[in-house]
């Protein structure tokens, strides 16, 4: 349970609003869940609610709209890359093509082994560095695909 | 201490914003103290009164960063005294497409953003407030929580400040992918918990803004402007820029260019011309096609308008807005149609699917730009965008369905030739190297026969 698992979080992230505006943490305690759960399961949606006290189909249109909230389950490492034009005028689609090779899946797949999910973002701001991605919503600047190719071998060792 | 994120252009003998370029260990509490910080902070809150510090915000002429441009000073000075509790939420929501220079004020120079926010706060009274980052700023959010607990350490934040008897919390609000959340409305409805979506206005967040309480919504770089016209004064702070643009502007430069980054430049003082080449020129040096100058939101300007002044009024002038200055340079090596069609998919992509011209509008668009790129597009095609996008304007609940029929109607108007010449060259199906995009996107099936879904 979310609940035992990350009291101290929770508390933190309810501390931040008003009391009597418990919905503003909804945000805060999907990510909280997901960190747990690996996705938006049905189960920590309805622990999101509990903890809101809202109804869980509230808590799944929060998850339907922002692109953040993986509905489904994703792989241990998952790799946005930026194909948005500042990056695409920079060589970003070639480099997407090249990370799907080397994964030997298409943007918006996991891996088989459910290592690494690819999926292709809307610009991440970081435009002067492309292309560039995050793994796990930590960015990775100036990539080439050399270096892609290190950082997934490396990643496919842990 | 997460890694900082920014190129260092050195544009200016002493920078206003990007103070790291200058000072490259400032985001740490004691440097950015060793050089001054904090002090605008100390000074109002030992010397001045509330209405002081909007009064000197106005006199200095900042005007909002984040796109608007409406005066900062005035936007505070709305805000009822007799109402309370009031707010103070910063727009960190940066998703404008080549817009970055928020993310280097965050990682490069974070302490400066608080001491804004405090002013701010402390102009309208506002004892909570909030910090609202795109999601993906998960690790310059790290970095500004670092720096805010620094500031809550040695007394900047909390209670009663350096015994004024002011109460101050600032807390980050983390966002999850959602581009319209920078629209103001919709950023206090995704605070709120709710689905990001714009609200009608008025009433105007002033009065009625988070938690329906009076509410001051700025830019990161706008309230990064705060404290050194605070401790300077107006008219120090007017000796950059121009009347009616005064101040210090970073131009995020991105696309064909050698040097992309954040330039901090004095508004009004250099051209478009001038900025590429203090990007290092167009790669090859090739000659530019035409230049977005905030974003995909913008309308392009062609070569023609490269010397227009890097100020509000004459970009306007020029045709199009100077918004966020996210300047994204096409060399003449771009598709105008290949380009378009990324910033429809963008606006398609981001639409929040409150209103039906800018859902059902952006979704139709992309799907006569689909046509266009897999080879199958004709003449009427380019017609119908035209007419999709006429149909768009002025009819969307907000400024993203207007800025949507930007790249549509600003190609069409300057580079109409293009798309006829393109659908020449596109025939027949007939794709030139756009195959893997558009399998990628399940616009075509892949060799495998299969039209991948997402």
């Amino acid at each position: 349970m979310l609940k035992e698992k990350r009291a101290a979080d929770i508390e933190k992230v309810l501390a931040k609003y008003p009391p009597e505006r418990k919905r503003s943490a909804i945000m805060p305690l999907l990510y909280l869940a997901q960190e747990e759960y690996g996705y938006c399961s049905d189960e920590a949606m309805r622990e999101v609610a509990e903890i809101i006290g809202c109804d869980p189909t509230e808590v799944k249109s929060i998850v339907g709209f922002y692109t953040m909230f993986y509905e489904h389950p994703v792989g241990k490492y998952v790799i946005d890359v930026c194909d948005d034009l500042p990056c695409a005028l920079r060589g970003a689609d070639k480099f997407v093509s090249h990370c799907e090779k080397k994964l030997g899946i298409r943007a918006g797949q996991t891996t088989p082994d459910g290592k690494f999910t690819l999926h292709t973002v809307m610009c991440i701001a970081a435009c002067d560095r492309a292309p560039v991605a995050q793994v796990n919503r930590e960015y990775r600047y100036d990539l080439t695909e050399e270096e892609f190719d290190r950082m997934v071998d490396a990643l496919s060792q842990g | 201490m997460a890694k900082y994120y920014g190129t260092r252009n050195k544009t200016m003998d002493r920078h206003v914003l990007l103070r790291d370029i200058d000072v490259p260990d400032i985001r740490e509490y004691d440097v950015y103290v060793a050089n001054g910080g904090y002090e605008a902070w100390k000074k109002a809150l030992t010397s001045m009164k509330p209405d002081e510090v909007i009064g000197v915000v106005k006199d200095s002429g900042l005007r909002g960063r984040g796109g608007a441009g409406f005066p900062a000073g005035v936007k505070w000075s709305f805000i009822p005294k007799d109402v309370f509790p009031k707010y103070v939420v910063v727009n960190g929501d940066e998703s404008e497409a080549g817009t970055f220079k928020d993310h280097q004020i965050i990682d490069g120079n974070p302490h400066q953003l608080i001491e804004g926010v405090a002013l701010c706060a402390y102009a309208v009274q506002a004892k909570t407030n909030y910090i609202y980052l795109r999601g993906e700023f998960y690790e310059p959010a790290r970095t500004l929580q670092r720096a805010i607990d620094e500031a809550y350490a040695h007394g900047m934040l909390g209670k009663n400040v350096l015994g004024s008897g002011f109460d101050i919390d600032i807390h980050i609000h983390l966002g999850a992918g959602a581009y319209i959340c920078g629209e103001e409305t919709a950023l206090l409805s995704s605070l709120e918990g709710q689905l990001g979506q714009p609200r009608l206005r008025p009433p105007f967040p002033a009065v009625q803004g988070l938690y329906a309480k009076p509410t001051v919504i700025n830019n990161v770089e706008t309230l990064a402007n705060v404290p050194p016209i605070v401790l300077n004064g107006a008219q120090w702070y007017r000796q950059y820029g121009t009347e009616k643009s005064p101040g210090t502007k970073i131009f995020c430069v991105s696309g064909r260019v050698n040097r992309p980054g954040n330039y901090e430049l004095p508004l009004g003082q250099y051209t478009i011309r001038e900025l590429i080449e203090m990007a290092g020129g167009t790669i090859d040096g090739r000659p530019v096609k035409g230049v977005l100058p905030a974003g995909s939101s913008a309308p392009i300007l062609p070569a023609s308008a490269l010397d227009t002044r890097l100020d509000y009024e004459s970009v306007q002038a020029a045709g199009s807005i100077l918004g966020s200055a996210s300047f994204v340079i096409l060399d003449d090596t771009v598709d105008i149609v290949w380009a378009a069609r990324k910033m429809v998919r963008f606006f398609k992509h981001e639409s929040c699917g409150k209103c039906t011209p800018c859902r059902e509008g952006t979704h139709w668009a992309l799907k006569l730009y689909d046509k266009l790129l897999s080879g199958r597009g004709t003449p009427e095609d380019v017609n119908m965008i035209g007419e999709v996008a006429g149909q768009m304007a002025n009819k969307c609940f907000c400024l993203l369905g207007e800025f949507a029929t930007s790249p549509m109607l600003s190609t069409l108007k300057h580079f109409r030739s293009e798309y006829e010449a393109f659908i020449a060259r596109h025939r027949d199906g007939v794709m030139n190297g756009y195959t893997d995009e558009l399998i990628r996107e399940g616009v075509i099936a892949g060799p495998d026969g299969i039209v991948a879904r997402h």
